[in-house]
């Protein structure tokens, strides 16, 4: 009887690295990410007064020690809250009520309405975090969506895809300004 | 067909062990990729919020973390079931952080100080109220950059 020759092994460190590489690309790594955000300079002592802002220019954010979420006055739900803060920041027919826009020139893009508004976020000590976050990530939804935006209508690709010359731009149209203020305790237990 | 039915007949061969150490080592090169190191031992509890517009850390040596949450079971009995902080792997008080972000910035080269990143993993129950002392006191102790930590939805709505 003739002996079956072996089975040869030659290719199984290929088969194995392919393997390998599979599980390398197709793996998710646990990478930390999160919400991104540059805290406010803690104020002098001396305070030099600073010009008000005009109420038409601050969209008022207010979260409550029960989550609930008013917005310039009105009572409102988180889905709803990234086109609001987009209409905002757009003033798309110019009303009284929105905020003041003002003709800028930019380089590489040209002459742009640039908003002065700003978003004002206010929470109460009771407030939960987890809400908290959800608000911030609307409003951090809204304006990079803005700028996507704009950066398909410019230069005809995402953000993420833009050279920094071209960010730079788009941030100098589009600007990030979410301050926020000292959170208050509005009755209750802390 | 007898051709075929002679090759049944056949003893089957032994199965080839040399490429064992291939697969062995495939094993660990997986194992080694997928696991992450945990620096400390977590004593709070913290399941993070849910977020869209995520920002990656890039640079883990520039992170520094704070942890906020519940403490673990087993140290409920001394510290409650009130969210706690948690500073590298001991329970701490808000007014740790200052000399805690000092510690951070000695253990790193003047030129990252600036590039630092504070990460807050803070459970998504925890009240506002001891986040904001937390972020007073990192703006006292000018540790600006901070990265409220997220993680994406499962799924789309």
């Amino acid at each position: 009887m003739r002996k079956t020759p072996d089975i040869p092994s030659a290719s199984m460190a290929d088969i194995a690295f392919m393997l390998l590489i599979f599980f390398l690309v197709a793996t998710t790594m646990d990478v930390d990410s999160g919400l991104e955000r540059v805290l406010p300079q803690m104020p002098p002592e001396v305070q030099e007064d600073t010009p008000p802002i005009k109420e038409r220019n601050v969209f008022s954010v207010l979260l409550d020690q029960y989550d609930r979420l008013m917005v310039e006055g009105e009572i409102m739900r988180v889905e709803d809250l990234r086109d609001k803060a987009k209409e905002f920041m757009t003033n798309p027919r110019s009303l009284e009520t929105l905020p003041e826009t003002k003709l800028t020139e930019i380089p590489l893009i040209g002459n742009v309405e640039v908003t002065k508004g700003v978003i004002s976020l206010r929470n109460d000590h009771g407030t939960q975090y987890g809400m908290y976050i959800a608000v911030q990530n609307e409003l951090v939804a809204a304006i990079n969506e803005l700028r996507d935006d704009l950066c398909t209508q410019k230069f005809g690709k995402n953000y993420a895809n833009c050279t920094s010359e071209q960010r730079e731009a788009i941030r100098a149209a589009i600007p990030s300004r979410i301050s926020e203020a000292e959170p208050k305790t509005v009755g209750g237990k802390k | 067909m007898s051709k075929f039915r002679k090759s049944n007949a056949k003893e089957t061969p032994a199965v080839s062990t040399a490429s064992l150490p291939d697969i062995v080592f495939m094993l660990l090169f997986f194992f080694m990729v997928t696991t992450t190191m945990r620096e400390v031992t977590m004593k709070v509890r913290t399941t993070l919020p849910t977020a869209t517009e995520l920002t990656k850390l890039e640079k883990k040596s520039l992170v520094s973390y704070i942890y906020v949450g519940p403490p673990q079971k087993q140290y409920v009995k001394f510290f409650g079931t009130e969210p706690r902080i948690q500073l590298n792997d001991v329970f701490a008080k808000v007014s740790d952080i200052p000399d805690f972000i000092l510690a951070e910035r000695a253990a790193r080269d003047e030129a990252e100080i600036p590039y630092m990143i504070t990460s807050l993993k803070v459970d998504e129950y925890t009240k506002m109220q001891i986040v904001g002392e937390i972020k007073l006191e990192l703006r006292k102790a000018a540790a600006l950059r901070i990265n409220y930590s997220s993680r994406m939805p499962k799924e789309k709505k």
